[in-house]
């Protein structure tokens, strides 16, 4: 491919693109780990469960309740997904990761890697590897627009500009409000924001399911871009790991910028030396711990 | 451990290919020192290690090249693989250990991944397909590995079996000796509280360097075995599943026991064998086994049994 201003511009807004979805679930595993201390390896499997619900929300919900002209239609999803994932995340917590904060904080890798298996093994029981559409693109978000230098599809702008919103607006809560100022208090002294009377395992509970909530947004955005199978977050987590180890986990600004530049830098590769391009992450990782072992915005503990 | 308890356990695996299908044996055997290498490092020196596929399937890909293609004898074509994997352990065991905790096990898991995708594009990995039909050789040029004995009535290949019965015997007792020498208690003293070792005058990144490269090189001549048993080097062995697999078999063994991950090896590969008619089922109950372990049964099945008997197992 012959390097043209078009041509870069074309694949950095493509890796823009996929940067939006790394923003998001480090974000999450960073919000997660923050509180939790532990790394979340469901991660993946809950973005992909959450495309899971926006598609049989669409195609198989309505059948089988009885309401066969029933949709669930793509904007209904986008808040429904998270929910039920959110849902099923506080369960988690309250059941199995709860009892696990006294140990080693690997255990808690241990058992969410457990259910990443049972989660990927279930899906992939009943659902083509290879994938199945998800058809429910509302109209408005087709075609595409023009960027002055290209057209761009427009869902893919949605994409970014929704994507870019929840991180902002994540961080803007975290750093800026009160509800936010527990969060961080909690972060650094558990113990001591309890004895200031704030309910610790409820906020712990809340924002794991906030953590994977955010995983099944970001999965209801990939699904019309996507095609929606059991593996897809399988291959996304490694992916978001190194990220995370690139950037560090102790910063929200930190995690967005990260996976969002870790994405232009991807789609960029694309167009340098495409066959790097499923690497290139790797390689900037092993770079940054040569360089600088506690990460781009990491402290050292 | 007492002698008598050691005699029994090799005159068992000795005797093993009359009883059970060699091949099977040799497979727990593959995964049994598999997982024992990878035990040295999560039970022994605290590091967990989430990409030790890389070193095992890594070297079964190069034993496999190197017998297939480059036309070397078996003994060493694992030889190369076990060097390539000691190799490959320094590389990633110097990066990794620049970080702690959770990000070790992070950075082991991404690393191997580069690992993973060398093995799907590289030219003579055969990408989707792997190394198939890897010869077994003549071991030293003399000895015909494939040779098939009938004992019984029933096909035996003892001189494969003896081979990587030799091996996986040479393999663990390099583990056990490591585990009981001066070096293996300040692998222990690392576990137990890095700063207080690092503050008693130990250069631990070099003791953790160190404990990486042995576990990363004896994986490696597991995998570099078992391109042999099965003449066949794939991309199963170097993906994070794998990877997971051992944790799992080292877990449920019991972490930090001399014999829980040979246990722990053997249940798994036994269970995957026994299930293989469930299908993809199979991934749902490893991972249930994985939940209920961390929720139920830390200390894993020698764990357990070696505090029942109040002696280290």
């Amino acid at each position: 491919m012959e390097i043209t201003f078009q041509t870069v511009m074309s694949q950095v807004m493509l890796g823009l693109n996929n940067g939006v979805f790394y923003a998001i679930l480090s974000l999450g595993l960073a919000v997660i780990f923050g509180l939790l201390n532990i790394v979340n390896f469901a991660h993946g499997a809950l973005y992909m469960l959450g495309a899971y619900v926006a598609l049989l929300g669409y195609t198989t919900l309505g059948p089988l309740i009885g309401m066969p002209d029933f949709h669930l239609n793509y904007w209904a999803a986008l808040l429904v997904a998270p929910m039920v994932v959110g849902a099923l995340g506080m369960a988690i917590e309250r059941t199995m990761l709860r009892r696990l904060y006294k140990f080693d904080h690997l255990y808690g890798l241990l058992l969410t890697f457990g259910l990443a298996l049972i989660i990927q093994g279930v899906f992939t029981n009943f659902f083509n590897v290879s994938g199945d559409p998800y058809d429910a693109k509302p109209e408005i978000l087709n075609g595409a627009v023009s960027l002055g230098f290209m057209m761009f599809p427009k869902y893919r702008l949605w994409v970014i500009v929704i994507s870019l919103a929840v991180c902002f607006g994540t961080w803007f809560v975290i750093e800026r409000t009160k509800l936010g100022s527990y969060l961080r208090a909690g972060t650094e002294n558990p113990e001591l924001v309890k004895a200031f009377g704030v309910n610790v395992p409820l906020m712990i509970t809340l924002t794991y399911g906030y953590g994977v909530g955010l995983a099944a947004f970001a999965g209801v955005l990939a699904a019309p871009i996507y095609s929606v199978s059991p593996v897809m977050g399988a291959e996304m987590i490694i992916t978001v790991f190194a990220v995370v180890v690139i950037g560090g986990m102790g910063s929200i600004m930190g995690a967005i910028v990260t996976g969002l530049l870790l994405g232009v830098v991807e789609g960029f590769t694309k167009v340098v030396y495409a066959p790097a391009s499923s690497t290139v992450i790797f390689l900037i990782m092993v770079v940054v711990l040569l360089v600088k072992p506690a990460g781009l915005f990491g402290r050292e503990s | 451990m007492n002698k008598i308890l050691w005699a029994v356990l090799i005159g068992m695996g000795l005797l093993a290919p009359f009883v059970v299908y060699p091949v099977f044996m040799m497979k727990l055997l593959c995964f049994g020192l598999f997982a024992a290498a990878f035990n040295l490092l999560l039970g022994y020196t605290g590091l967990l290690s989430f990409g030790h596929a890389a070193f095992f399937g890594g070297a079964s890909y190069v034993t496999g090249y190197l017998v297939k293609s480059v036309g070397l004898t078996p003994e060493l074509g694992v030889l190369g693989g076990t060097l390539s994997a000691a190799l490959l352990g320094y590389a990633v065991g110097s990066l990794a250990i620049r970080r702690q905790g959770i990000y070790f096990a992070m950075v082991t898991l991404a690393l191997a991944q580069i690992v993973y995708f060398v093995a799907l594009k590289a030219p003579f990995t055969g990408g989707e397909d792997g190394l198939q039909g890897i010869p077994r050789g003549d071991l030293f040029g003399l000895i015909d590995l494939g040779r098939v004995y009938t004992v019984g009535g029933s096909p035996l290949g003892l001189n494969l079996y003896y081979f990587i019965f030799f091996m996986f015997c040479l393999g663990f007792w390099i583990i056990y000796r490591t585990i009981h020498s001066p070096f293996g208690h300040v692998l222990k003293a690392i576990r137990e509280n890095e700063t207080r070792a690092v503050s008693l005058g130990y250069q631990v990144e070099r003791f953790k360097l160190m404990a990486f490269v042995i576990s990363a090189t004896l994986a490696g001549m597991a995998g570099a075995m078992k391109s042999l048993v099965f003449q066949l080097a794939s991309l199963t062995d170097v993906s994070w599943h794998a990877s997971g697999e051992v944790v799992l078999m080292t877990l449920l063994g019991g972490v930090g026991t001399v014999l829980g991950p040979l246990v722990g090896a053997f249940t798994v590969v036994t269970l995957q064998s026994e299930l293989s008619s469930v299908g993809s089922w199979i991934t749902v109950i490893i991972g249930a086994i994985f939940v209920v372990c961390v929720l139920l049964f830390r200390r894993g099945v020698v764990g357990e049994l070696s505090r029942l008997l109040k002696r280290p197992l």
